[in-house]
Order: C-alpha cells, then structure tokens, then sequence
C-alpha cells in the first residue's frame, strides 16, 4: 500500500499547498511511517469491533432553547478580513 | 523559604491565614519568572496587570482561592492570546474561557501566563513550538519532553506553583517525567474539552501539573465534572480526590507489564523504576505480573487514529473566521493552500498528510478502520489486566530528558519514544507520572518517572497510591539549582 502514497495528491486532498522540497521530504519520512504502521495487518482483527472512542456515549440530548452566547462583533473579532459584520472570503463561485 | 517554591497547598494556606496577600504572591511569581524564564523559555506570554486585577478583588477562602496557575497555550482564556504554539494563530485572542478555565476562576484560581508546548500538541520535545524552544530546567541543553514542556519546566522550576496541559499520547505525563514534577493524565470524559484546541478528539484530556501528589488532587477536584459543552464529558461523579490521601496500600496490587520492561529501556530508567516497584513492596503492596500483548501495535494505531482526527480538526483553519490569511490569493484553493502552507509547521504539515492518506477513499478500510479495530484489542488487554490489579506500573518514558535537536528531523524515532504513555490514550483510562529518581548522563541529574496506570474513573485509588510512595520517599522535593 505504501507504494500508492503520493504526497503531492494527497496534499491536494488536504488543500495544504507544500514547497517541491518539502513533498521530497515527506514522502521519505512518511513512507517510513506507513511501512512501520503496516505491521498492524498481521494483527488478526476477525470478529473485532471498531472503537472509536474509549467511554462511548451515545445520544447525548439538549433542549433545543437559545441561550446567550457570542455576538455578531465577538464571532468576528479574530477575522482576518470583514466587512458590514460579515467575514469576507475569496470568490466561490467564477 | 522562597514563596515560589511553595506547593499549592502550602500557598493557599498561607493566603487563606492571610499570612500573605495574593498580590505579594503574585509579584513574587513575576519576579522569579523573570529571574529564571530568559533561560527556561517556558512561557509564550504573560497579562501581568490583568492578573494583579485579579490578585486584588481574590477570595482566598475558596479551595484556590488567590493561587495563579499556569495555562498551556492550548486552552482559550478570554482576552488572552492562544497560538497552540502555532505561526497560524498569531495575533488570535480568546473571547471565552474554556470550562476548565471557568472552573478554575470559580475556585479562586488566577490563570497567568501562557505556557509554551509543540505545535498543536503534537510533538515529544516541544521543538515543535513555532516560538521557540523550551529548555530543560534540570540541563538547559536537553529538551523538556511535549508537548506540553512548558508547562512542566515552569513547575519544576518554581516559577508556576501548578499548571494546565493536555494528553492525547502522553503529552502531560512524558513532560512530567523528563522534568520531575507530577502530571495526571485524567480518564477520557472526566475532564471537559471544551475551549481546548482539538488535536484527536477521542484521545484528548485536559490535566494538572504539580509539584506534588496532593496538589494534583486539588486541582483534579475543581477541573473534573460533566459539562453540557462538551457531550463526551460524563455524568460520573466527582469524589474528593484528596479524601484517599494517606492511606495505606495494604491489598494494595500493582501490576507489572512484561512489556513495559524490556530492551531498549534506559538502564538507569530501567533500575530506577525497578527501585520503585521495591519500594512499593516494602510499603505493603502486592506486586503482581500482568500483560499487555499488544503494546508494540499502539505506536502504529496511534499514529493513524490521531493523524486522522487531527486532519479533520484542522480543517478549520481556512484563513477565514481567524488565524493567518494568504495575502493576494488568486482563488479559493490558492487562499487555503497558501494560507495553511505559510501558517503550518512542518510536524503539523507532516500529520494532516498522513491523517488525510489514511481516511482517503481506497486506504480507509485498510488503516482507519483496522487501527479502530486494533484499538479495541488494545483496551481489553487493559481490562483484562486490570482483572489482575488495582493500578500498571512501569516508567513513563524509556528514557530520560534527550538534547535538544536530536531527533528533530526523525519523526518516526520520536513517535516510539512514546510507547508507554500512547496506550492509555487509546484504552481511555487515567494515568500519572511522578518523579522516582534520577540518572546521571553527563554530570547531570536528569529526573526519572514512574508512571501508574488506573481503571477508568479510578483517579481517587491512583493519587492514593501514588501519594503513598511520594510522601516515603524525597524525590519529589529535589530542585534544579537555576
């Protein structure tokens, strides 16, 4: 599997624009990683369920009522870019 | 004796008789972080003056009451800036207080200063930090351990009488260990998440560092507790974590992992901890073998459970809503390709590419959903283990405080420096470290730890057995000469 690894895609896929040299890099450390991470399909997981987390709770329900929380000003007052109390973001849609 | 070399205990019970002032404590913490933290590096910032605010209007009858605790720079604080250590949060100030903030300032508690840790938490040696290298207080040229090293160097050297971090593979405890204080990782769902930057929601947990056992049960009791913020938070109930301290550990059974001693352990790791688990013995406990079998896959499954819940925890720094911002994009893949290229470090870069691989169409079933598996198998060894005994005892690390630039550049020989803190994570159950000697490497004293291991929501028998051998032995009183 750690044949197919390609970080240049799978950058992409993250939207993390990477340097030529860093890609270079980090497919050698990060095929490392993954044939280190492999030895995991010797391990026999038939029957096996999944965790995906430790003290699973399930269906935890609120009242759906309003209650104080950020204002507009708040929610906006680490925002690179506003304006008119709104974020501003690159065109979406050409 | 110094006023900064006080345990909490010690300090709020000089507040409480108003022996002194919370402002004289105060100004005497700023002058020892200033004396000491040009070399230690372990703070990021500091609001002196919204602090001494809050120094002067104190209610030292409440358990805290006038006692400023440290905050690794992870944990929203309202006005106070929160980098988690990160060029990509530059300039962000909190609006909020996370929970564990909140309950800190209900006890009294001042939160002051910002403590310095790896990227996103993610690292072993806080090299990661965007902002500098934290040095260790016990040797200036060795690393504190990560990735909360910050807040462990500033509490073992005096200039923090506690602080906060987090653990998601060991990022309190290993700190802990590598600069000689306690650090309690608590049970997953204990403590609350909220207003703590995500790194692996399911591993995950907020706790204390302390210089010693009882202080880190004073500040479990005020940061423990569901919250309606976080739904992951449970509903059990928070016992005073302070009423066990004191008793004996007749009955008492702690297990030994055959797979927490083996090669590769530092020897002078190894004999201090094996001095330990004596020591336990003469105080009354039954040490008992037990196993782990799947220890050496915890490593693996770690690192694609965690890169993975990472990659989709920072998807959210888009350059938008806050955090750095590409200047002159020419479209909206360049905004956010530019913007997480310029912002991210190279750890940081390194597992959001790996944690998107593993979760990417074609590869899920192979890794993500195999590592879940494995981490299940990981869980009932523990269950079954503690079928056996009351608590695991082993060292924390398999060695002690490395130099500073070591491995910087080998990541996978840093993540297998995490072998026996990862596990707890993965299994949910709390976990300590507390000093247990030391070894000489160079001329220097270098600080070892001895970590235990509980059921889930056992921290009360935990800090018991923990604070057993702490009070009949002295290495938690030794300091750093700074």
């Amino acid at each position: 599997m750690t044949a197919n690894f390609d970080v240049r895609y799978t950058a992409q896929l993250a939207r993390l624009h990477l340097s030529e040299e860093e890609i270079a890099k980090f497919q050698t450390q990060l095929s490392q990683v993954l044939a280190y991470v492999e030895k995991l399909e010797q391990v026999d997981v038939s029957g096996v369920e999944p965790t995906a987390h430790a003290n699973a709770v399930f269906n935890v329900f609120r009242e759906d009522a309003t209650r104080d929380w950020f204002t507009a000003a708040d929610a906006l007052s680490n925002a690179p870019r506003t304006a008119n109390q709104l974020f501003i973001v690159p065109k979406v849609i050409e | 004796m110094e006023l900064t070399a006080l345990s909490v205990a010690e300090v709020q019970q000089k507040l409480r008789t108003r022996e002194v002032s919370p402002t004289e404590v105060l100004r005497s913490l700023e002058a020892r972080i200033m004396q000491v933290d040009p070399a230690i590096r372990g703070y990021l910032s500091r609001d002196f003056e919204a602090a001494l605010q809050l120094a002067e209007k104190a209610d030292v009858s409440l358990p805290l009451g006038g006692v400023p605790i440290a905050i690794k720079d992870v944990i929203n604080v309202t006005g106070e800036p929160c980098t988690a250590g990160s060029k990509i949060l530059q300039g962000y100030r909190s609006n909020y207080d996370a929970t564990v903030i909140s309950k800190l300032r209900a006890a009294g508690a001042i939160p002051f200063g910002r403590c310095n840790l790896d990227e996103f938490a993610m690292g072993s040696s806080t090299e990661n930090s965007a902002f500098g290298h934290t040095r260790n207080p016990w040797d200036q040229s060795r690393v504190p351990g990560g990735s909360s090293g910050g807040s462990a160097a500033v509490v073992a050297a005096d200039e923090a009488f506690a602080a906060l971090g987090s653990d998601t593979g060991g990022s309190i405890r290993q700190p802990a260990a590598l600069c000689g204080c306690v650090g309690l990782k608590p049970t997953y769902g204990r403590v609350s998440r909220f207003g703590l930057i995500a790194f692996a929601s399911s591993l995950d947990q907020i706790g204390p560092f302390t210089k010693n056992v009882r202080d880190s049960a004073l500040l479990l009791n005020v940061i423990s507790g569901r919250d309606p913020q976080d739904s992951t938070s449970l509903n059990e109930p928070v016992s005073d974590y302070t009423a066990g301290l004191g008793r004996d550990l007749k009955g008492v059974r702690l297990g030994m992992p055959r797979e927490y001693f083996i090669e590769g352990v530092d020897p002078q790791v190894d004999a201090a901890v094996r001095a330990a688990i004596k020591h336990y013995e003469s105080l009354g406990a039954e040490i008992v073998e037990v196993s782990l079998p799947n220890t050496e896959h915890a490593v693996g499954v770690y690192y694609i459970i965690a890169t993975a819940e990472a990659s989709a925890n920072l998807a959210r720094f888009d350059g938008v809503r806050y955090g750095h911002r590409a200047a002159d994009a020419t479209g909206l893949l360049d905004h956010y390709g530019r913007t997480r290229e310029e912002g991210f470090g190279p750890e940081v870069k390194r597992r959001i590419i790996l944690g998107t691989y593993v979760l990417s169409s074609g590869y899920y079933d192979a890794y993500y959903l195999r590592a879940q598996k494995v981490r299940t198998l990981i869980r009932d060894d523990f269950t079954r283990a503690f079928e056996k005994c009351d608590a695991i005892i082993g060292p924390t690390s398999p060695e002690v405080a490395f130099k500073a630039g070591d491995r910087s550049d080998d990541p996978l020989k840093m993540y297998l420096a995490d072998i026996f803190t990862i596990a707890t994570n993965l299994a949910g159950i709390c976990g300590l470290s507390l000093p247990c000697g030391f070894a000489e490497v160079e001329g220097k004293k270098l600080p070892v730890g001895l970590q235990l291991l509980a059921k889930p929501f056992a921290e009360a028998q935990l800090l018991q057995i923990a604070h057993a051998y702490e009070q009949s032995t002295d290495w938690h009183k030794a300091r750093p000469a700074l």
